[in-house]
């Protein structure tokens, strides 16, 4: 046996530096106390941003190491570059929040930097192994930060809620992990796209059934109908900070480690895998239009809100075509940026006795707070679908891409689900500028934060004008892709 | 067959000799010792808790956290043992892997130790 060569660590770069300073800060917080939590949270922001500026120095071909179990392309890149700005958001988004809810633990911001480790990770996975260990790392980080209030009933509910269903999902994917691994002999995801490349290869009922597991536990992850029960309770249950990290970030990263599998090594399999994402996205589209309406908690209402607009991502990957990733990753990016803006404006409904979280505390928000009011609005605009806001552009492609590919039924149904899910989005807009107006909110929001929802509105406002870095970056992430 | 069995003989004298000398201790233990017994004595031992009892009665958490923080080390022990045995073919990546490895349990015992989780009060 011949010693095994040093692996190229040019590609992890971004992940070690990850890594080092997670535990590097472990050291700060822990011997400064939590005094320091404001120190290890800014640290933080900066290790995810340099981390980020790292990811873009990458070269842009596809490159692999560590025994071809990690690979960086520009598909990576562009997704890692989407969850650490979303991370280093959630850390900004929380640090005036746990000062004054007096949760004051510098745990905090590591473990969101530990979950980003994670779903680097997973977007960078080329093997059914690393794809696990990655999703480990996030998942684990993020049962914790959902029972971060540990004194508090619906949080630590909320933790252990998604503890035990996300053990569940983990089993099913591993099981499903374990029968591809059975029925193909290899892990890797090019060994695997070779194996089902080749003339006259049929897949077995037993390599189905392993698809099919790994597609639930992956459904899962990115809380798609039938698998989206933990959602609205996580959601609500966890503290407002931690739903806006939850909402964005895990499933930016699920959805990317999903595109990569079925379009990686299960790509010539597109007739086996396409029904489940097909039926994902439509349960999804219609559940996420339809269950929200009765909702009076802004959060379960944003938590069935994501379960919808995953559904409309999955259409994206249903195309299974080039068009249909970058349709995806558009609408991922613009995902991204309604949503911080939209959890910013929830984060800022505090009233003298503490946070509150009810639609109809909005009332008459226009008279009160109209700038807060006027970013909302043009936010529940957006992730209805209104033209011209940038959410319209997210669900065009996705759609465009359906059509091209043949599913013309897939996006008429979309399409009707998101003039029903318009409903609940415009009836906020309606009690924020119609009705009259409830007591006032507290305190406007911190200087921070008012920068991060103010640049939000205004790519959302402004995307129809200029859209082209993120639709030409798309492009190119998503032909990285599919080949 | 024959010699495939052959092979499994050490394992049989093994079986024979761990037996007999089980029986010799408990034989002996009850023929020589003299006997005085109570309940306590007499209650299988189980460290901390009763042996029998409601599964659903509260205890507390702080079994669980230092049979969690035990975990921990028993599995880096589990991956040292193989890595010992192997380093010789591993090379001076698979040793400085393991160092990396220890490193980072290391950040987390200092973690645990510092904020006080190692303390029974």
């Amino acid at each position: 046996m011949t010693p095994a060569l040093i692996p190229s660590l040019g590609p992890a770069v971004p992940e070690i530096l990850l890594a080092v300073a997670a535990m590097a800060l472990l050291m700060v917080g822990v011997f400064r106390g939590n005094g320091a939590s404001n120190l290890v949270g800014w640290l933080s922001v900066a290790a995810l941003g340099v981390a980020a500026v790292l990811t873009l120095g990458l070269p842009g071909e596809r490159v692999l190491t560590f025994s071809n179990m990690f690979v960086v392309d520009g598909f990576a890149r562009f997704v890692k570059v989407m969850v650490l700005m979303s991370s280093a958001l959630a850390i900004i988004m929380s640090m005036n929040w746990l000062d004054r809810e007096n949760i004051n633990r510098f745990e905090y911001p590591l473990l969101v930097l530990l979950a980003a480790l994670g779903m680097a990770m997973m977007v960078s996975a080329n093997d059914l192994i690393s794809l696990y260990v990655g999703l480990e790392l996030q998942s684990l980080s993020l049962y914790v930060l959902a029972a971060i209030r540990r004194d508090s009933a619906v949080s630590t509910e909320a933790g252990i809620k998604y503890f035990v269903l996300g053990a569940l999902a983990s089993g099913m994917l591993l099981y499903g992990s374990s029968l591809i691994y059975g029925f193909t002999g290899t892990t890797n995801f090019d060994a695997l796209a070779t194996l089902f490349g080749r003339e006259g290869y049929s897949a077995s009922i037993g390599l189905i059934f392993g698809i099919v597991f790994l597609a639930a536990g992956l459904a899962f992850k990115v809380s798609a109908v039938p698998f989206h029960m933990w959602t609205p309770d996580v959601y609500e249950g966890a503290p407002t900070p931690v739903t806006a990290f939850f909402a964005v970030a895990p499933k930016i990263a699920a959805l990317a480690l999903f595109s990569r599998i079925v379009l990686g090594p299960f790509a010539e399999m597109i007739d086996q895998w396409r029904q489940i994402i097909v039926f994902l996205a439509i349960a999804s589209m219609v559940l996420g239009a339809v269950a929200a309406i009765v909702q009076t908690n802004i959060k379960r209402l944003m938590a069935y809100s994501s379960i919808g607009h995953v559904g409309y991502a999955l259409v994206g990957l249903a195309a299974g075509t080039e068009e249909g990733v970058r349709g995806l990753l558009i609408y991922l990016a613009i995902y991204l940026a309604m949503n911080v803006g939209a959890f910013i404006c929830i984060l800022a409904m505090r009233r003298k006795d503490g946070m509150t979280e009810e639609i109809r505390d909005l009332a008459g928000l226009a008279q009160t707070r109209p700038g807060m009011a006027a970013a909302l609005a043009i936010f529940m605009f957006s992730l209805a679908g209104i033209p011209p806001l940038a959410g319209f552009f997210g669900k065009f492609y996705v759609f465009v891409a359906a059509v091209n590919a043949g599913l013309v039924g897939l996006a008429v149904i979309g399409v009707i689900a998101s003039v029903i899910g318009a409903y609940y989005y415009l009836r906020i807009v309606k009690i924020m500028y119609f009705d009259e107006p409830a007591a006032e909110f507290e305190a406007p929001m911190s200087r921070e934060l008012g920068i991060v929802v103010t640049a939000a509105a205004v790519f959302t406002v402004l995307f129809v004008l200029y859209p082209s870095p993120i639709l030409d970056s798309a492009a190119v992430a998503a032909a990285a892709l599919v080949p | 067959m024959e010699a495939l069995l052959l092979e499994y003989l050490p394992i049989l004298i093994f079986l024979g000799v761990a037996i007999a000398l089980s029986l010799v201790f408990v034989g002996a233990a009850w023929l020589i010792a003299r006997q005085n017994p109570d309940p306590e004595k007499l209650s299988a031992y189980e460290c901390g808790f009763d042996a029998f009892g409601d599964s659903r009665r509260q205890f507390d958490v702080r079994f669980y956290l230092v049979s969690i923080l035990f975990i921990i080390f028993d599995l880096e022990v589990a991956f040292l043992f193989p890595w010992a045995v192997a380093l010789g073919d591993i090379g001076i990546f698979g040793f400085w892997s393991m160092v990396i490895f220890l490193g980072i349990l290391t950040v987390g015992f200092i973690y645990e130790w510092k904020k006080g989780a190692l303390e029974w009060e």
